[in-house]
Order: C-alpha cells, then sequence, then structure tokens
C-alpha cells in the first residue's frame, strides 16, 4: 500500500512523523492511524469499507495536514466508507486524501459523508486519485456539507493520472452567514471514462460567498457533464461558477451552469467554455516551435494542474 | 531572408490582403504601418501560418525555403516566430516556465533576465503564471520576452507597444535593436508613426494591399498626410504607384 502510494506521488516518510496525523485504509482494514491534540478519529471496520467518526475538537488548529489514504490493490473489490465529520468552532483542519486503485478491474469506491463546520471553522479537504489503465472503477463520492457563520470550505478533488472509469460527484454545501465556499473539481477523461460531477452551494446566509470550479478535458470517446448550481437566498451573499471543458477525439462533454437568485441584494456570474483547446493558447505554442499534440497536452496539463 | 510574392487573401467578398510582395533581408527591421483594418494582422498570420490564413495565391520563401504549405510549427522550428496583439491566457503555466518554451536552453535564470529586461521584477513575477491575473500589458510584455529567448530569425511583432506603459516602451525597442543586432529580422507592425520610425524600411498599408514601401520617414510623412483621418476608406488614391 505504501508503495502505491508513493506511485501516487505521497510522501511515505509521513506515515512516521508523529507530528502529522494520518489514517491508512485498505479495503475495509484499517492498517494505519495515528492522531495528534484536538483531534478526534474514531474508525470501525465494517463488511465493505469503514465507517469513519472525525472531529476537530473546538478552538483547535490543527497545524499539519492530516493524511488519508484510502485504497484497494487487487483487481476486484468494494470499497465503502461513510464520514461523519465535525469541525469544531474556531477550529481549522486540512486534509489531505490519496485515493489508490492501481490494478482495478472492477472496484467500486464510494464515499458518503455529512460534514459541518462550526462557526468560523474551516476545513479543508484535497483529494487526489491514482487510478490505472483499465478503467475499472467507479469512484462516487457524494457529501452533504452544512457550513455555520464565518465557517470556510475548500474542497479540491482530482483525478488527472489513469483511467477515470466512471466518476460521479454529488457535493452539497448550504453555507451559513458570512462563510466561504471555494468548490474546485479537475478530471482527465479518456478511453470510455465517464466523469459526471454535480456540484451545488446554497448561499443560505447573509453575505456566504462561493466559487464552483470545473476543469474537465475527455478524449477518445469519453464522456463529461458537469452540473454547478449556486443558489443565493442570503442578502448581500455572493456566487460565481467557472467551467471549462475541452473535448478531443470523439468525446462528449456538456456543461450546466444553473444559477438561481432569491433575494435582490445577492449576485450570482457563471462562465462556461466547452469545446476544442482556445486556438490562441495553440498557436501561441506552435510559434515557439511546438507540434500541435505537445502544445495541447501542455494547455490540458496546465488546466488540470 | 524572408521572400513574399503576390500573396492575396480573401474572406467572402472582401479582399483582406492583396497581391503583397516584398524582401526582408536579414537583420533587417521591417516596418509595416496602416490604420485598424488595413490588413496588417492579417498578413502576418499569414507569415505565421495561422490556422485559417492560408493564402489563396502566392508564394512565401524564407531561406531558400518554400514555407507557403508548412505548418506553424513548422516555421517556428525554422525560426520564425509571433508575438501576438492580444497576447493570450493561459492556466497552470508558469512566467518563466512559458518564456523559455521556445528557447533550446530551459534556464529559469535566464527567463528571470528576459524578465528583468522587460521591466518586470522577478521578485514579483517568478512565482506566477501567465493567466488572467495579469494584466494585458503585462501578458504582452511576458510574450515579448518569450520571442527573444528564442532567439529568432524573424520576429513578427503585431503592435508590440500597444497596452504597454511609457516605461516600458524603451524595452520594447531595445527588444527590437537586440534581434536586428544578432543578425535577426523583425517586421514591426504597428498605426503609430513614432514606433515604425525604428525600422530600417518601411510598407504602408491599405485595404490589404502594401502600396508604398519605401524609408520610414517617408512613409510616415505619406502616412500623416493621406491616412489620418482615412478620407475615404478606399486607398490607396487614383494615381499611387507601389
Amino acid at each position: 500500500m505504501l508503495d502505491a502510494y508513493e506511485k501516487a506521488d505521497g510522501n511515505p516518510a509521513i506515515f512516521k512523523d508523529a507530528k502529522v496525523a494520518h489514517l491508512l485504509v485498505h479495503k475495509n482494514n484499517i492498517i494505519g492511524k495515528h492522531l495528534v491534540p484536538g483531534l478526534v478519529v474514531e474508525p470501525k471496520e465494517t463488511k465493505d469499507g469503514i465507517d469513519l467518526k472525525f472531529k476537530v475538537l473546538p478552538n483547535n488548529k490543527i497545524e499539519f495536514p492530516v493524511h488519508l489514504c484510502f485504497g484497494v490493490l487487487p483487481k476486484e473489490g468494494v470499497q465503502l466508507i461513510n464520514i461523519e465529520a465535525e469541525v469544531g468552532e474556531n477550529s481549522k483542519v486540512i486534509l489531505l486524501a490519496h485515493c489508490i486503485f492501481p490494478n482495478a478491474v472492477k472496484v467500486v469506491h464510494k464515499m458518503q459523508a455529512k460534514i459541518i463546520v462550526r462557526k468560523n471553522g474551516s476545513y479543508s479537504y484535497n483529494e487526489v486519485h491514482f487510478h490505472g489503465e483499465d478503467g475499472g472503477v467507479e469512484v462516487i463520492p457524494k457529501a452533504n456539507i452544512i457550513l455555520e457563520e464565518g465557517a470556510r470550505l475548500d474542497t479540491n478533488f482530482q483525478l488527472t493520472k489513469g483511467r477515470v472509469g466512471k466518476l460521479e460527484i454529488d457535493y452539497v454545501v448550504d453555507a451559513g452567514k458570512d462563510s466561504v465556499v471555494e468548490m474546485t473539481a479537475k478530471a482527465y477523461g479518456y478511453g470510455t471514462d465517464k466523469i459526471s460531477i454535480r456540484e451545488k452551494c446554497i448561499l443560505r446566509g447573509e453575505s456566504a460567498r462561493g466559487i464552483i470550479k470545473s476543469r474537465v478535458a475527455v478524449k477518445g470517446q469519453a464522456q463529461s457533464e458537469v452540473y454547478s448550481e449556486m443558489q443565493a437566498y442570503g442578502p448581500n451573499s455572493r456566487g460565481h461558477v467557472d467551467c471549462v471543458e475541452i473535448v478531443q477525439d470523439k468525446a462528449q462533454a456538456r456543461a450546466v451552469p444553473i444559477v438561481d437568485v432569491f433575494v435582490e441584494s445577492a449576485k450570482v456570474t457563471h462562465e462556461a467554455a466547452i469545446g476544442s483547446v482556445d486556438k490562441k493558447q495553440l498557436e501561441t505554442l506552435m510559434a515557439r516551435g511546438l507540434r500541435s499534440d505537445e502544445a495541447v497536452d501542455i494547455i490540458i496539463k496546465g488546466m488540470l494542474k | 531572408m524572408l521572400k513574399v510574392e503576390n500573396l492575396n487573401l480573401k474572406r467572402g467578398d472582401k479582399q483582406i490582403v492583396k497581391d503583397v510582395s516584398f524582401e526582408i533581408p536579414d537583420g533587417e527591421i521591417f516596418g509595416v504601418l496602416g490604420t485598424n483594418g488595413a490588413g496588417k494582422s492579417s498578413m502576418a498570420y499569414i507569415l505565421m501560418g495561422s490556422s485559417g490564413y492560408h493564402p489563396d495565391s502566392g508564394k512565401i520563401t524564407f531561406d531558400g525555403v518554400d514555407i507557403t504549405n508548412k505548418t506553424m510549427d513548422e516555421r517556428a522550428r525554422l525560426g520564425i516566430t509571433m508575438a501576438w496583439q492580444e497576447p493570450a491566457r493561459f492556466e497552470g503555466i508558469s512566467i518563466l516556465d512559458f518564456i523559455m518554451l521556445g528557447s533550446s536552453i530551459k534556464s529559469h535564470t535566464l527567463a528571470e533576465q528576459y524578465l528583468e529586461q522587460m521591466r518586470l521584477t522577478t521578485s514579483e513575477y517568478r512565482l506566477r503564471q501567465v493567466d488572467k491575473t495579469l494584466s494585458g500589458g503585462e501578458r504582452k510584455k511576458i510574450e515579448l520576452a518569450s520571442v527573444l529567448a528564442m532567439k529568432p530569425k524573424l520576429a513578427i511583432l503585431d503592435e508590440p507597444d500597444s497596452g504597454i506603459d511609457m516605461l516600458s516602451q524603451e524595452a520594447v525597442m531595445n527588444l527590437i535593436r537586440e534581434i536586428k543586432n544578432y543578425g535577426g529580422s523583425v517586421i514591426l507592425i504597428t498605426h503609430d508613426e513614432e514606433v515604425v520610425k525604428i525600422a530600417d524600411r518601411s510598407a504602408l498599408m491599405c485595404s490589404g494591399l502594401a502600396f508604398k514601401v519605401g524609408k520610414p520617414s517617408e512613409i510616415v510623412n505619406y502616412y500623416k498626410e493621406h491616412c489620418k483621418p482615412c478620407p475615404t476608406k478606399v486607398y490607396p488614391a487614383k494615381g499611387d504607384k507601389k
């Protein structure tokens, strides 16, 4: 598992660092766990995965990112992860999750999360996937997240190494007064990969702010659809939806930005670009001597970086 | 040496570039002066090989090689490059990497020197990306730095001074002189009669036609007298010769 973690650009040394909290799960086996003060993590093995209770106690700022590693190494398997997380008042935590399925032919990885970030708390969740080339993975993360007054949420989902397989992201965030939401999802699909990203941000409280950003590239016969929904109920709330999808070969992409404003003083904007690589970007690089395919590669890698 | 013979490009009923011919020897700064819509940028795109700008007729030869049907990257590998009037914005590409894209030496130290040369302080820009957080003028200077880093044999610069602050104008002029000094040629496209004075020779473009070629001072005088403001939009007037 640690070898695979290293190949996914993880640093195995952090699992020996006493200052860094971690949790290492292979299928439904908890194979490593370390905590730091202020953090309560209670994992429980289930038939097909784990149930995880995760809590940052009030007034605690966890100094170093908490490292999570989830994976299934055999060709077949199921991993179901149920998370209940709470970030206490005035607390802060950053999670770095590596999800590793290097040999998957028929693997299902499902995550169901309920997260609450208390008043003035901050929760940053960064999920990086490392898949093999068979495309036999189903990744289905679903999360319901509530932000109390002044709380902050950052999510960064990245699946750009190896075949996506089937991806179905479904995140819903309910943002309270003066809270801030930044959700970013990046995926690169090829072969017959299927990507579905649904992210919804409800700006419930006064002066809540949110941005949903998606970057997807598809080639071959891959398909992607991105639904980014921003609802503004809070007076003076501000939201923005930003989606870019690059399509190559016979791939297909759909972008659906949905913006709703229910109060006069709120404002939500959106931008969506879908199509082939931008001509001016491409030609700028070609005018420096890069071949067309090299230039496209640099543009896509840059976008998904 | 660049040799352009009888280039023509039509869009629908409109002749964008009309029978344009000129030669540019190595080490020459060749100005192309004209009002907006004269066909200057279209001609630049044709010379660079931009998609959608293949000439309907005519021939382009560079260092004895017929490049009329060569792709943009093939032309670039022969030593031709271009800086656009409105540079592209990217995501996830660092300024230093971008500057060195066309250079055989991928050195950030060198890239920092080019940044400074364009009056962009290394400490402010070395960790940033060529993205939408940069102003148009900043992107322009970065693109010009990337042109210089490539050490091109022929640099096509489309309005290199536009959108650039007054203090940096001299840096742009120095860049043009530097390319000339090492033996490279520059096609300097501009609508500014002051900027074109740096050229060794200049052409005046109007309605797709490069109808006057000569000393920049002569071209500028004609431009001031006849083109500002363009009285008829149908220049060249009857009786004008190439």
